[in-house]
């Protein structure tokens, strides 16, 4: 209620700003979460996290993976992958092909692989905005092909999820890629190559429950909803609202199911410096 | 027979009806009558086992979830001798919606793990439907260790609506317990074998299913999302369940076809809750030709051919 009294005090000399300046209309943004309203760019600059309550929005694999690597030095693998529709199930190839219209991306992730302050890395980003980042056989195949990749060249794999879960429209077959991304992830293990994941809004169901929740090091972005069951499904099962702050990334550090919460803004370094412990490498600093 | 009978077996109750009728009017002179029973009875058993050959999958569905359907701990009773078992998680508590424990099978030591779903309302609140908490998934692996340790194939029978999703399960990490067994299955060096005896619901049933050989009863399912549960997302509306059932191939024979399922097991005429010992059998000569021929495969070859097994599932195009 505070924060609403604020916004409206804050509201008239804003506007005004807004006319003498005379900005466009869609450059103005507002956060979700607390109504702050700011200009476009200062989202952007604060790679979509609201300037004001912190916030951190929903943004596009690619978005990940220019925050990620390093410049220039991103390779897409199996980007032409596309499901077979393996049930023939209805208007799921509609959905598919609205899905890429929408999104951009052929399926819910992608896989590449990059340098990260120069160092290899296998990177595979899931996209909620396809089909909620459902995973079906090509999210599985394409996980699996990274991580063996990872096996093969011996390169850290970093994976950031974001996913509802597992694509019904592939039936028992979408189930079936959490136990193909395990054997990966297995393999991965034995031959010791660093696995970060990373969970991002929301990580939920089949992903969750495979190999988002299976790297030697688990990181979250903050108020990120985390874990098996979606609320509203635990909601209907126990009839009452859930406390607050259930399934948010801060709650499972509280509860041990994740190494650290880390700023969108923080990611890169994290990840970079969890990389080089892991793969005996000296700090940042030391590195030249 | 009269409790519990489902829709479509309600032809067979008109039958049974006039056969028990025929025989309460005959009396002591039963025998008297057994010219006109013959037929009756003969035509019955025909009309079950044609009711059953044509089912749809919700109808399957239905048989799946039959409350006199045999459970885990009936067919250990029946198919293994020798039985010890053993509780808890050692880290929270004992969750009694998952069971196991040594046990025999042809007189060789095995580790049996099953869902357990409760017979009435008050075992069913205790072991919650069959629904696991992160314990009962816990306490599966640490059985599974206890099996390899010691050499012995792992069993398990998968019988259960889904994990259970409610506080706690969330709070101790149902995501993370289902992901450790997939993770840890992958690579446990003694034999799995999985039958799926009645509801196989999705992440809760893999979760002790990643598996060498994965069976299936005739007249259970495996879904990655319950019929209701698909009709309500995709079309708002849970009564569309049938529209579901098909849609998502959920029978034995559309994962056989699938390549998720190596082999079905036929159930008696009538299902398995018309002759629970018969099911049992069955299940028990299926689980024990495979067992032996996995414990015939040296273990690198049987770890490479499950890695294999999982790795090939899936449907894509590739340009
Ligand atoms: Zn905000």
């Amino acid at each position: 209620m505070a924060r609403m009294a604020w916004f409206k005090k804050e509201r008239k000399p804003r506007t005004a700003e807004r006319a003498k300046l005379e900005i466009p209309a869609d450059a103005w943004e507002k956060c979700d979460e607390c109504g702050h309203i700011d200009i476009k760019d200062r989202f952007v600059r604060a790679l979509n996290v609201c300037p004001n309550c912190g916030h951190h929005r929903r943004i596009s694999a690619q978005e990940y993976i220019d925050l990620l690597v390093d410049e220039g030095s991103w390779h897409e693998l199996d980007g032409t992958l596309r499901s077979a529709d393996p049930l023939n199930f209805e208007s799921y190839r509609d959905r598919l092909e609205a899905a890429v219209r929408k999104a951009g991306p052929l399926e819910a992730l992608r896989s590449g692989y990059a340098r990260l302050d120069g160092m290899a890395i296998d990177l595979a980003v899931m996209d909620f905005s396809f089909m909620g980042g459902s995973m079906g056989s090509v999210v599985g195949e394409k996980l699996a092909r990274l991580t063996r990749r990872s096996v093969e060249k011996r390169i850290g794999l970093v994976v950031v999820s974001a996913s509802g879960g597992a694509r019904m429209q592939e039936g028992v077959l979408s189930l079936m890629q959490m136990a193909k991304t395990s054997v990966e992830v297995a393999r991965l293990r034995a031959a010791r190559v660093p696995f970060i994941s990373i969970l991002t809004n929301p990580t939920t169901g089949g992903v969750s429950a495979s190999y988002a929740m299976q790297g030697d090091v688990i990181l979250a972005e903050p108020g990120a909803v985390i874990g098996f069951a979606g609320p509203r499904v635990i909601k209907q099962t126990i009839g009452q609202d859930l406390p607050e702050g259930f399934q948010t990334a801060e709650f499972l550090l509280e509860h041990g199911m994740v190494d650290a919460v880390v700023p969108r803004s923080e990611l890169r370094d994290t990840t970079a410096q969890l990389l080089r412990h892991m793969a005996g490498r000296q700090p940042a600093e030391a590195a030249d | 027979m009269a409790t519990h009978t489902l829709d479509f077996e309600r032809p067979l109750l008109e039958l049974e009806r006039q056969i028990e009728e025929m025989k309460r009017v005959a009396g002591e002179a039963v025998a008297d009558v057994s010219k006109e029973l013959a037929p009756l009875e003969k035509k019955l058993a025909e009309l079950r086992v044609e009711i059953y050959k044509r089912l749809t999958p919700m109808q399957r569905v239905q048989v799946a979830r039959h409350p006199k359907r045999p459970y885990t701990l009936d067919y250990i009773k029946t198919m293994c001798t020798d039985f010890v078992e053993l509780h808890g998680d050692r880290l929270f508590r004992d969750d009694p919606a998952i069971v196991g424990g040594w046990s025999r099978l042809d007189g060789m030591s095995v580790m049996v793990i099953g869902h357990q779903k409760g017979r009435d309302t008050k075992e069913n609140l205790r072991r919650n439907f069959g629904m696991a908490h992160p314990e009962g998934y816990r306490k599966a692996l640490r059985l599974m260790h206890l099996a390899e340790k010691f050499r012995a194939p792992v069993i398990t029978l998968v019988d259960t609506p889904g994990a259970y999703p409610g506080l706690g399960a969330e709070e101790r990490g149902q995501a993370e317990a289902i992901a450790r067994n997939l993770v840890e299955m992958a690579t446990l060096r003694v034999p799995i074998i999985t039958v799926v005896i009645g509801e196989g619901g999705s992440g809760g049933a893999l979760a002790v299913g990643l598996a060498d050989r994965v069976l299936m009863l005739e007249n259970s399912v495996y879904s990655v999302i319950s019929p209701e549960g698909c009709a309500a997302i995709l079309w708002k509306d849970a009564s569309q369940r049938e529209r579901a059932a098909d849609a998502l191939k959920i029978t034995a024979q559309d994962l056989v076809a699938l390549g998720v399922v190596d082999e079905i097991i036929a159930e008696p005429a009538g299902g398995a809750h018309a002759d629970p010992d018969a099911a049992a059998a069955a299940v028990g000569e299926v689980v024990r030709r495979h067992t032996r021929q996995l414990r015939a495969l040296k273990i690198e070859k049987l770890l490479r051919r499950r890695e294999e097994k999982y790795l090939s599932m899936g449907a894509l195009n590739e340009k």
